[in-house]
């Protein structure tokens, strides 16, 4: 990775923990992928890294990238792409991923979201945020949390849950619901 | 008065646990032909404390409960009482008792006082019986056990008489704030006697030679005087008389009634709390207590067994601050190096690293020495168990504990245990034979169980050996192959023999009846040590007993691995599981219908699982040809899997993937390698049921390939 990207991953870190430091707005950070921006909760997010070289997982469902190591900690890498069914690339020095930790009955798993770039970190105040309407029949709704708006933009705010690591085929299920 | 006790409960519940050990190893040491006093005293220590710390949380039960015992202990210590064989089962139950309650408490359910209630009235019958004996004790007594309930009708006060021992002040009591609690009873006059104070030159600072005289004023119970001195009324001369009754009998009461009158009164005291205040606050501070506990039980309860503290030496954890602090230094050192990194520095740089690999690892080698406790804690419970379990059976047996102080991890320790318990009731029970036979087979009649534990290489071995009857190979072989476990044909050596009662199916509930009945649940004893990575095996001469031998690892935490790869995989197979690694010849593979490739290996046929094919991914060598077999044994089935090529053998750290993940097939975790990336350890059982290898499958193959050969 060359310095210019290090040095903007330690910006954004470096936001990242401000942002987290006041907890009383509702913070989203954002992302891009496939051209689209989209938002997870500030408070969820670990860190940002650049793109490692990963483990398969044997049999895994096909969002399921692989293990990597997080400093020692073994933390699974899922591909959002195959959730609302963008074409995947290949990944490389360009990807960053986006740590998270999910919050679930038997307590948190940190798990990693691959994405095209980091954009920025935004307030969303709830009024600004609206369910989607055309999700809600589908499968995928149970991922997206609403529509967040600003002034000039729209951004999909992610809803972390266990799901995103579930048994099942998320991409399969896609072309079930369609077909 | 207001610190919420109830955080130092669960220490406590610790404390009491070990306390009981404490008391039931001693009592099982006791020889009652001689009773040591040593003894006698590390048993009614621990009834001390558990008593004073049941009072001052609140269990109400088992301080009365435990008080009743050590009234006893306190009058065989002072020899007042002789102990018999019968008063140590007595104790030992009531050791039971103790636990059972301190377990209710723990999990917030009520206490359960019936076994209790007729415990302490059996001790109550021993008392009584002692006090008839020294009549004017009992008179004491008497007068003594009269006064609480005069006390509650009004007594004006108290006239304490109070001379602690030398140590009082190193044991961390303060009788300053003893008399100042007692102040909060009522108005209070202090005399001190200084008589015994030494000349300055004699004086040790540390030590206290005062005596108190004490004037309490006021509707005080005895009760609540005796609870500020609760902590120090067994190592201190106390007299405690009502003011009214206050008289010279000073001196006579320390000489004819020590501790026992005022103990026992006491104790009835604490038993009658009916009327006045007194009843409300035990009953508040019982119901507090309860609430505190079911808080705790509802959090506790998956985890309630297991112990989730560890007592670790203060040496340890000065070693490991030592070397963190080692490990900053160099740290920064490394980051100084890096500010302004010109390549002369590359010999200081390499220098620097090689410490801080150095650091790591012995930081890692005493952080796992932490987890490391010394067997004897899964071996203390073995003494009870023989020692009842002899009883039930009416054979004499003779334990013999070795290498107690072989260290083991934490984890393995506690799921070892049940195991354990298993293989030495085995033992004891269809192993050891009666004295009257032992005697006809010329053979002594005490009959020996040995438990015995040692290093050996990365492992700990733990053996049980008897000198018992041994398996009985016949009855074995011809039950198994009544059971189809053998095909009638079979020539099978005795290790093969002894080896089938590990079998599932062995162990049915006629097995342990006819033969000379081993099998009862071995196979989960063997699952249960297999699932710690571990194994066991039995060698037995019929006429002289058996050893059953456990090889487990140190801990669960590394594990000796061979990393093999498959296409651009790296995985692990556990060392323990593999039994040979084989490069084939065309001649070895035999296709059998239905698509299962088998390999014929010194006449065993077993089965080829491909790895690249159950685990979807692409191999570098789709054929068997090519590739290498990896022969591996689980569940008591062998598979042959099919891999690109051997790396090297090393040492791995487990992490788990179920923590962030969840678990996957065929895989039992995973590790981080020297390269920075995640390499997955695998599951032999797991990848059995995966290829679709049953256990019927296999045995088909191979009876199918004996029929063939025959």
């Amino acid at each position: 990775m060359n310095n210019e990207t290090e040095n903007d991953l330690d910006k954004v870190n470096n936001e990242l923990s401000k942002a987290q430091a006041d907890e009383q707005s509702d913070q989203y950070l954002t992302f891009f992928m496939a051209g689209e921006e989209y938002g997870v909760d500030i408070l969820a997010v670990r860190e940002i890294r650049g793109w490692e070289p990963i483990t398969a997982i044997p049999n895994s469902p096909s969002q399921v990238l692989g293990f990597t190591n997080l400093r020692g900690t073994v933390a699974p890498i899922v591909d959002l792409r195959h959730y609302f069914g963008v074409e995947t690339t290949s990944y490389g020095n360009a990807s960053v991923v986006i740590i998270i930790s999910v919050q679930t009955d038997k307590g948190e798993k940190i798990m990693g979201i691959v994405v095209d770039a980091v954009s920025d970190v935004y307030n969303f105040s709830k009024s600004n945020v609206q369910p989607s309407p055309e999700l809600s029949q589908t499968k995928q709704a149970q991922y997206v949390k609403g529509l967040g708006s600003t002034e000039d933009k729209m951004v999909i705010l992610l809803e972390l849950t266990e799901q995103l690591i579930a048994d099942s085929d998320i991409a399969a299920d896609r072309h079930l619901l369609v077909g | 008065m207001s610190v919420d006790l109830s955080q130092f409960h669960q220490v406590f519940f610790e404390e009491s646990y070990e306390g009981l050990d404490v008391m039931e190893s001693a009592l099982l040491n006791i020889d009652i032909s001689a009773i040591d006093d040593e003894t006698i005293n590390e048993i009614f220590r621990a009834a001390h404390s558990i008593k004073g710390g049941s009072g001052t949380f609140g269990f109400k039960e088992i301080a009365e409960f435990t008080h009743v015992v050590e009234t006893l202990l306190d009058l065989i210590r002072s020899d007042q009482f002789e102990m018999k064989a019968d008063h140590v089962d007595l104790f030992l139950k009531s050791v039971d008792c103790i636990r059972t309650m301190i377990n209710q408490f723990e999990k917030g359910v009520s206490c359960d006082m019936e076994v209790a209630g007729e415990l302490k009235a059996a001790f109550t019958v021993l008392l009584d019986g002692e006090n008839e004996t020294s009549s004017e004790s009992n008179e004491a007594d008497s007068k003594k056990s009269a006064q609480p309930n005069d006390s509650h009708s009004g007594a004006e006060g108290w006239q304490i008489y109070f001379k602690p021992e030398l140590d009082i002040l190193r044991t961390g009591n303060d009788p300053v704030r003893m008399f100042r609690e007692l102040s909060e009873l009522g108005e209070l006059s202090v005399i001190a006697v200084t008589d015994d104070i030494p000349s300055i030159s004699d004086i040790d600072p540390e030590a206290c030679y005062m005596a108190w005289n004490l004037t309490l004023f006021g509707g005080a119970t005895e009760e609540q005087v005796n609870e500020v001195f609760e902590w120090v009324v067994d190592d201190s001369e106390l007299v405690i008389t009502p003011l009214m009754l206050q008289s010279d009998t000073r001196e006579e009461d320390l000489e004819t009634s020590p501790n026992v009158g005022v103990v026992v009164s006491e104790h009835e005291a604490t038993i009658i709390p009916e009327t006045g205040e007194n009843e409300e606050i035990a009953g508040k501070e019982v119901a507090e207590a309860k609430q505190t506990t079911t808080k705790k039980a509802v959090a506790k309860k998956e985890v309630k067994t297991e112990s989730a503290s560890i007592r670790v030496g203060t040496d340890k954890i000065d070693d490991l601050i030592n070397m963190v602090g080692e490990l900053v230094i160099t740290q920064s050192m490394l980051s100084e190096l890096g500010k302004e990194f010109s390549i002369e520095n590359l010999p200081k740089l390499m220098e620097g690293l090689a410490q801080l690999s150095m650091h790591t690892r012995e930081l890692q080698e005493n952080v796992m020495r932490i987890r490391m406790l010394p067997i004897s804690f899964a071996f203390s419970r073995f003494p009870r168990l023989v020692h009842d379990m002899s009883k039930n059976l009416n054979k004499k047996v003779e334990l013999v504990l070795l290498g107690e102080q072989t260290e083991l991890d934490k984890t393995v320790m506690e799921r070892i245990g049940d195991p354990l318990v298993h293989l030495v009731r085995n033992s004891l029970d269809h192993g050891l034979e009666l004295p009257e036979k032992r005697l006809a087979l010329g053979k002594d009649e005490m009959g020996k169980i040995t438990l015995n534990a040692f290093h050996q290489g990365g492992n700990i071995i733990i053996q049980i050996i008897d000198d018992g009857a041994g398996l009985n190979k016949e009855k074995i072989l011809s039950k198994a192959k009544e059971n189809g476990l053998v095909s009638a044909s079979d020539h099978l050596s005795d290790d093969q023999i002894n080896d089938l009662i590990f079998l599932p199916g062995f162990s049915t509930a006629e097995a342990v009846t006819d033969i000379s009945g081993r099998g009862v649940g071995m196979d989960v004893v063997r699952r249960n040590i297999q699932e710690l990575n571990g194994s066991v095996e039995v060698e037995s001469k019929e006429g002289e007993g058996s050893v059953f031998t456990i090889r487990l690892p140190l801990t669960l935490a590394i594990l000796d691995g061979q990393l093999i790869n498959v296409g651009e995989q790296v995985y692990i197979f556990p060392l323990v599981s593999i039994v040979e690694s084989i490069q084939t010849h065309d001649q070895m593979i035999h296709r059998v219908s239905g698509g299962c490739d088998v390999l014929r290996l010194r006449n065993e046929y077993i089965p080829i699982v491909k790895l690249w094919d159950v685990f979807n991914i692409k191999p570098k060598h789709e054929t068997v040809e090519d590739g290498l077999l990896v022969i591996v044994e689980g569940d008591n089935i062998k598979i042959a899997v099919l891999v690109d090529d051997l790396l090297g053998q090393q040492q791995v750290v487990i992490k788990s993937i179920r923590e962030n993940y969840r678990p996957v097939h065929g895989v039992s975790g995973a590790t981080i390698l020297g390269d920075g990336t995640v390499s997955l350890i695998l599951d032999i059982s797991g990848l059995i049921k995966l290829a679709g290898v049953g256990r019927d499958a296999y045995k088909k193959i191979n009876d199918a390939n004996d029929t063939e050969a025959a």
